[in-house]
């Protein structure tokens, strides 16, 4: 009972000393959130913004319009269960889904360096549509640039979409209560592995495929079922544990979430041991969590389980009022631990 | 998922758990050798769960945490250099040398990768003849083969543009350290399994006879933990001292012969300084002479880069040696963060800070007991 009595629960660093960007300030870390604060939400600030949602809600005129966007750096483009362009269209139309908004319209934009076969991009564009017309949205508008050999990572994707909101819920991280049910529509880490699994060259029976999918269906139809939706949140880079914090951190609440809950499929786990990964930080492309009251939990669980993209769905954990910021895990043995963000990415360990 | 599951089941757990409870009489303070025991203890909430009496201790086996600062520096300097490919395993990207990382290095334009295994490294050497390709050699006696068989692979190919940072330790004589030290307060062992694996464990009879403590070979899933944890405490309360083996399906009492063939080839024993701790004679592995072409200390100019204090304010070096706890540290969680670590022992996912501060950073009351 020493020091650590006195220490305070939120992270006490002030700003990232680091004078340059690094990569692990792209994942989706704490150390990424430092940038944010600091070079982004510092200037920009306003009211929209400052709800730290996956989409801004503005008002038009009486309608409700949903706003956001998101860029695709991936490597390799094409992976098991997906490509860049399914992430494009499915990242930005799930930003969407996650304000219960439904797609109207999607922008996109390429960078795209000099040298790339054009049947790549063909490719690239043809599973964008592909995802596009899964998803119920149209590409409306868009933009082309191309940068010098070696300026660019083959091709990166730039989209932004509105959507309409038509429901009365406020879905925010403000609006998550203590008592809140915390519901996973489904197992974890696939995308992040098989993105890995394709990277490392690792071989399994047969491949890690990627979640990538649109969660438009499920969402609206859990904010449309009179379910007292607080908060959507899809869970990706930086997986379920990073997600879980920066809701708990908006919201200023606590947490409890109980391992045994949060299924995870078998060669995902064998790729994360193999790799030295932790599943709950591992990167998901079609994967949520919401927060409802919990007399309503049940009803949002069925709700979900109606759409095979969440048919998976179940209460993990509980929102407590504190301590204010904090995810709990019970694990496994039934000893309860901190879930923490991470501070960069998950970097492979040694032995 | 076999092999595993059987190794993480709860209601084994539990019943090793109550046959814990059921041995102890009197308060007993054990040390885990290896990070990664470290870093599974807090992942599953290990420590909570045994009874009070018993207090585990985080030993020295963080192999990026007792990398000297001299050493990061080295690396920082080698990977600046544009003539330079800087391999290394991930973890060892975020140590802070005296002023920059190996992450600073790749933002600034240096050619650092990351490699799962040494032998990628040799692999690029052998992509890029034009370009000098350096591993960073660190580790116990688990990762030594593989990185000598990286360096025997080369000789044997020709590469004249591979070489390697050699900065590897041993756990016997860390583990006659902290027994020798007149503060020490470890009364038995749990022996790192992995390293092990390669060395067998004949080489720990000796110690527990001569110090008059337990040594229990242990694996890595919460099972072989409160295993190891087990037949710890039974020797103890027995008044026995022996070496026992809990990790018998990966580890037999002469190791891997082969392996270990292979690393007296390419290394010898030399003296070694551990960060936080010190210079600890025979405690490493260095190049043999037939081998020292392959040094990258000897390769490249490196004589700027000489000993550098640690951050006075960091007790890593007591943590390392089982002295202090990480919380018990003033600059824990405040000053010293995963992501502004003033030690190694905040980098590593397997170092005791960081998987203090990462696991059990708040405190309902429980933190601080054990």
């Amino acid at each position: 009972m020493s020091q650590a009595n006195d220490l305070s629960p939120a992270c006490p660093t002030p700003i990232a000393r680091y004078p340059q960007v690094l990569l692990a300030h792209g994942g989706g870390g704490r150390l990424m959130h430092q940038l944010l604060e600091r070079v982004f939400l510092s200037a920009f600030s306003n009211p929209w913004l400052d709800t730290g949602h996956d989409a801004a809600v503005i008002d038009a005129g009486g309608a409700r319009i949903a706003f956001t966007t998101d860029s695709y750096v991936v490597h390799p483009l094409f992976f098991p269960g997906g490509s860049i362009g399914t992430l494009a269209v499915n990242g930005t139309v799930n930003d969407l889904a996650m304000a219960g908004a439904r797609p109207l319209g999607l922008s996109a934009g390429f960078i795209v360096e000099e040298g790339l076969p054009i049947e790549t991009l063909e490719r690239v564009v043809a599973s964008m549509q592909g995802a596009a017309r899964e998803a119920g949205v149209s590409v409306v508008t868009g933009d082309t640039k191309v940068v010098d050999r070696g300026k660019g990572d083959g091709v990166f994707i730039n989209t932004a979409g509105i959507g309409l909101v038509e429901h009365p819920c406020r879905i925010a991280p403000a609006s998550v209560r203590p008592g809140d049910a915390v519901i996973l529509s489904g197992d974890v880490g696939r995308h992040g592995m098989a993105i890995m699994a394709v990277r490392e060259g690792l071989q399994f029976e047969s491949a890690i495929e990627s979640d990538c999918a649109p969660l438009t269906a499920p969402a609206l139809d859990l904010v449309s079922s009179g379910v007292d939706v607080h908060c959507l949140r899809d869970i990706t880079r930086g997986g379920l544990a990073s997600a879980l914090n920066e809701i708990a951190g908006g919201a200023r609440v606590g947490m409890t979430v109980d391992e045994r809950q949060v299924p995870v499929r078998e060669d995902v786990r064998g790729a994360c041991e193999i790799l030295g990964f932790d599943p709950m930080y591992v990167a998901n492309e079609g994967r949520f969590v919401a927060f409802v009251p919990t007399a309503e939990a049940a009803r949002a669980v069925e709700v979900l389980r109606g759409h095979p993209v969440s048919e998976d769905a179940r209460v993990i954990g509980r929102v407590t009022s504190e301590p204010a910021g904090l995810v709990f895990l019970r694990t496994v043995l039934g000893a309860t631990r901190v879930l923490d963000m991470l501070s960069g990415e998950q970097l492979p360990r040694i032995c | 998922m076999k092999f595993i599951d059987e190794y993480r089941d709860p209601a084994a757990a539990g019943r090793w758990l109550a046959a814990i409870r059921g041995l102890v009489t009197r308060p007993w303070t054990l040390m885990e050798v290896c990070g990664g025991q470290t870093h599974a203890i807090l992942k599953y909430g290990i420590d909570e769960l045994l009874p009070r009496e018993v207090t585990l201790l985080h030993g020295p086996g963080c192999p990026v945490c007792v990398t000297p600062l001299e050493k990061i520096d080295r690396a920082v300097e080698l990977a600046s250099r544009s003539d330079v490919i800087f391999c290394s395993f991930g973890d060892m990207l975020r140590v802070p040398g005296t002023d920059r990382d190996l992450l600073s290095v790749k933002a600034s334009g240096g050619d650092v990768r990351i490699v799962y295994s040494p032998l990628d490294a040799v692999r690029i050497a052998t992509e890029n003849p034009d370009k000098q390709v350096v591993f960073f050699a660190v580790g116990f006696e688990t990762t030594a083969p593989g990185n000598a068989m990286a360096v025997y692979q080369a000789k044997r190919a020709g590469l004249g543009n591979f070489s390697v940072l050699v900065s590897h330790v041993l756990v016997p004589p860390a583990l006659e350290a902290i027994l020798g030290s007149p503060s020490c307060r470890v009364q038995g062992f749990l022996a790192a399994g992995h390293v092990c694996a390669v060395m067998g464990y004949s080489e720990y009879i000796p110690i527990a006879a001569r110090y008059k403590v337990p040594i229990v070979v242990t694996g890595f899933e919460p099972i072989d933990l409160l295993h190891g944890v087990f037949l710890c405490l039974k020797q103890l309360e027995e008044g026995r001292a022996e070496v026992e083996n809990q990790y018998a399906r990966v580890v037999s009492e002469l190791g891997n012969r082969p392996a270990q063939a292979l690393v007296r080839e390419v290394f010898g024993v030399v003296t070694r300084a551990w960060r936080g701790i010190g210079e600890i004679p025979g405690s490493g592995l260095g190049l043999n002479e037939a081998f020292a072409g392959f040094d990258a200390e000897r390769r490249f100019d490196l004589s700027a880069v000489g000993p550098r204090p640690e951050p006075a304010e960091c007790i890593a070096g007591q943590v390392l040696q089982g002295l202090r706890k990480p919380h018990e540290c003033q600059a824990f969680g405040t000053r010293c963060t995963p992501e502004h670590p003033l030690g190694a022992t905040m980098v590593s996912s397997e170092g005791a800070c960081a998987a203090y501060y990462q696991h059990r950073r708040v405190v309902g009351g429980q933190e601080g007991s054990r």
